[in-house]
């Protein structure tokens, strides 16, 4: 497989820019913020994303989806991030589908994936307990009661969790923190019993919250997996989640240094054009040299999930971990290169480094992903 | 069988016969490496009975056009080759600046006579290059270069001096950048002459770097004749083909960035510093500094991947060969600074069999100079500033 986007690629990635220009500007987000609306992405786009196969891309077509694999959702995704486009694709699709299509068996799989790919169903993943992501640090309980497991617990940074139809709960059946058995993939129903769902307004405008799970009943067909042998799962979820968060990163770091670029090119101070100065030259080429870095292990990393390729987890900690610094120096000097005006809520460049920092801490900041990276390079 | 898998096979086939068998074992040293020219210098005759065989075969400039010595491959053959050569283990039969940086520039610019004359010599490694470019007043401001080329006729006089020349007391001729014309600015007015070194009134001396011996030498120029055969392209047109060289130069050296075979770095760390239970290097702060490192060279080999593919896919990327050299021989520089952590006082020694002869420490220091050779950083980064981004040049 070569290391470039095909030309179906190349066309969706078109097609879906063209789009998002016309639906989706970044005003849309800043009307969603300002209103304090209650779902916190259109429901009407959406709808019209799914109808365009975005929410079906990397779903099989058996179960009503296009089959045109993850390259392709990484293609729309980037694309996404460059409007900052509010939307249920990273919480239902790129998790919720993901975790049904990877750990469901045949009943779940026809019932929840065609809906989700048609947008009419949507789903979340809920896995963070404490102020970071430490999956293994799992406390959240399932406790075996008749045919049933009682869950208890609480979830922090989920997204989409006032709106999802349907939530993955990583919780332990047994073992204790830190430890990789006993982790099971449960499938709760929104309006489970016991189960509380707190939107937060977060600093990126964007849908997360907190979730109380107080014995909350799930029977053993809403397993995901097996009972005590999640983590392996749980893991091939992450990664791909956060290479489609890398490929959202991705977006919107390039919409923020193109836009810082034509600042530059515009700004007038000591009688010159503020981009002929050397001292900012270099920083943006810098930039761009880390971004054409960047575009390369987005699509390695897309990529190795389409092949199944065995080295998934190096890929997709490398890629995270990348992205997470690139984005951080690409959004913070495009509002120090902006000067004042980068600071004013009024103008658009700052949206970018707070969407930026909401998606480099979901699933794992830099930190973690370098200390996978790490591990499984051995040491 | 398509045509490529008999390619594939008959080559496999001339390779088994051909490569001589000391030929199949990685290069150990400077030494070990095989450069031609009339006066050949190796280790061992297979050396030179290789080189000979695969330049007759036009094999060590596989790309280049049969009438001019080379082995006239297409780009999937040349891949083939490539990747036949090193499933045996074979080494480059000929390293070469004839073939690495004049060459291409000849088929570009040169003359129907001049690429009969010096092509096939090259790929059959009679004649050994260097490059006359750099001067002491003219570094990273190369175009200010001095050395005249005063027309005399049928012969240009050659007066100057050149700086950094690489291997210029082992070379048998120069391809020299020179000033015809002082009168207009400065990128006008450079042309660019080709000169046998042993014509009178040239002379050499070698130049001892931090990191202690080098090939580098410093080049003077005293009432040299040029015949006027010997100008490649028009006069005045030397800026535009010493630019189109210099590209080629630069994805030479971005080659460092990337891990050589062997081990890697973080294993080296781990057998000399050792883990913890949990299996992690037990000194946390340098693994993190190797980690960021060996992520970092990843990525940029996926990117050397991608930028490849994409050319060959007909999506190009502007100044790649700026971006491959700037980042590749920063990359090289943190490498070799972390290695010089993690082998600590074996790191430091400068003599001693014990210690290789103080290799690692001169590689660390000799990496210092990656990034000022072919173009400073910090010229890269204005190239990419200007020519990529399109941002205007100072007012």
């Amino acid at each position: 497989m070569s290391l470039v986007l095909n030309e179906d690629q190349l066309m969706l990635k078109d097609s879906a820019a063209g789009f998002l220009a016309e639906k989706s500007p970044l005003s849309a987000l800043r009307k969603l913020r300002d209103e304090r609306d209650e779902t916190g992405y259109s429901k009407a786009l959406w709808q019209e994303m799914a109808e365009l196969g975005w929410a079906g891309m990397a779903i099989d077509e058996a179960y009503g989806g296009l089959g045109f694999g993850y390259t392709g959702l990484g293609v729309v995704l980037e694309e996404m991030g460059r409007k900052l486009t509010a939307s249920p694709m990273l919480a239902s699709i790129v998790t919720g589908a993901t975790a049904v299509a990877l750990g469901g068996g045949e009943e779940l799989k026809q019932a929840l994936l065609p809906a989700l790919a048609g947008g009419a169903m949507t789903m979340t993943l809920a896995v963070q307990e404490t102020a970071s992501h430490k999956p293994l640090q799992t406390s959240t309980s399932a406790l075996r009661q008749a045919s049933a497991y009682l869950l208890n617990g609480r979830k922090l940074l989920v997204a989409d969790v006032h709106t999802a139809d349907r939530i993955v709960v990583a919780a332990r059946t047994s073992g204790g923190p830190g430890e990789e058995h006993g982790l099971t993939l449960f499938l709760v129903d929104a309006d489970a019993e016991g189960l509380s769902a707190e939107r937060v307004f977060m600093v990126d405008s964007r849908n997360s919250g907190r979730l109380i799970l107080d014995q909350v009943r799930v029977d053993d067909s809403r397993i995901l997996g097996e009972v005590d042998r999640g983590w392996p799962l749980l893991q091939k979820i992450l990664d791909i989640a956060n290479i489609g968060l890398s490929a959202e990163l991705l977006g919107l770091s390039l919409e923020a240094f193109e836009r810082t670029l034509e600042y530059l090119k515009e700004r007038r101070q000591f009688g010159a054009t503020i981009g002929s100065f050397q001292g900012l030259q270099h920083r943006a080429a810098e930039l761009y040299t880390e971004l054409e870095l960047a575009r390369s292990i987005v699509l390695a990393a897309l990529q190795a999930i389409d092949r199944g390729d065995e080295r998934l987890p190096v890929l997709a900690a490398a890629c995270k971990a990348k992205l997470c610094q690139v984005s951080t120096r690409v959004t913070t000097e495009a509002i120090q290169m902006h000067g004042g005006i980068g600071m004013t809520d009024e103008f658009e460049i700052g949206f970018f480094i707070k969407r930026a920092k909401v998606a480099q801490q979901t699933f794992g900041d830099y930190h973690y992903q370098l200390d996978r990276f790490a591990a499984a390079n051995a040491y | 069988m398509s045509d490529l898998e008999t390619f594939r096979a008959e080559t496999r086939r001339w390779l088994e016969a051909n490569c001589p068998n000391s030929m199949r074992t990685p290069e150990l040293a400077g030494s070990d490496v095989y450069w031609g020219g009339r006066k050949p210098e190796y280790k061992h005759p297979d050396q030179k009975v290789w080189a000979q065989r695969m330049g007759e075969r036009g094999w060590t400039a596989p790309q280049w056009p049969v009438e001019y010595g080379g082995g006239g491959l297409d780009r999937e053959q040349v891949r083939g080759l490539r990747q036949e050569m090193s499933r045996i283990g074979a080494r480059n039969p000929l390293h070469s600046f004839g073939i690495s940086m004049l060459g291409p520039a000849l088929l570009k610019y040169g003359n129907e006579a001049q690429k009969r004359e010096h092509l096939p010599k090259i790929v059959r490694g009679e004649i050994r290059w260097c490059q006359g470019y750099s001067e002491p007043g003219a570094g990273s401001d190369l175009a200010s270069l001095q050395t005249r080329a005063e027309d005399k006729g049928d012969h240009y006089l050659v007066n100057g001096s050149k700086i950094w020349t690489s291997f210029a007391d082992r070379a048998d001729w120069i391809f020299c950048l020179t000033r015809t014309d002082n009168s207009g600015p400065k990128h006008q007015g450079i042309s660019f002459l080709l000169f046998d070194m042993a014509s009178p009134g040239v002379s050499t001396k070698p130049i001892a770097l931090i990191s202690g011996s080098s090939p580098f030498c410093e080049t003077f120029f005293d009432d040299v004749k040029v015949p006027k055969q010997n100008l490649v392209g028009e006069e005045g047109m030397g800026w535009t083909i010493a630019k189109y060289l210099l590209t080629h130069e630069r994805e030479m050296i971005s080659g460092f960035g990337l891990a050589g075979g062997g081990k890697s770095l973080s294993r080296e760390a781990v057998e000399v510093i050792g883990t913890d239970p949990a299996g992690r290097l037990d000194d946390t702060v340098l693994r993190q500094q190797l980690a960021q490192l060996e992520l970092d060279a990843m990525v940029f080999g996926y990117t050397m991947t991608r930028v490849g593919d994409e050319a060959r896919a007909g999506q190009g990327l502007g100044a790649a060969s700026s971006i491959f050299k700037y980042y590749g021989t920063e990359l090289n520089k943190r490498r070799k600074e972390l290695l010089m952590c993690v082998r600590g006082e074996h790191a430091l020694a400068w003599e001693g069999e014990d210690y290789q002869h103080g290799k690692t420490a001169r590689d660390w220091l000799r990496s210092k100079g990656n990034s000022i050779e072919g173009g400073t950083s910090e010229i890269q980064l204005n190239i990419i500033a200007k020519r990529v981004l399109g941002l205007p040049g100072q007012s």
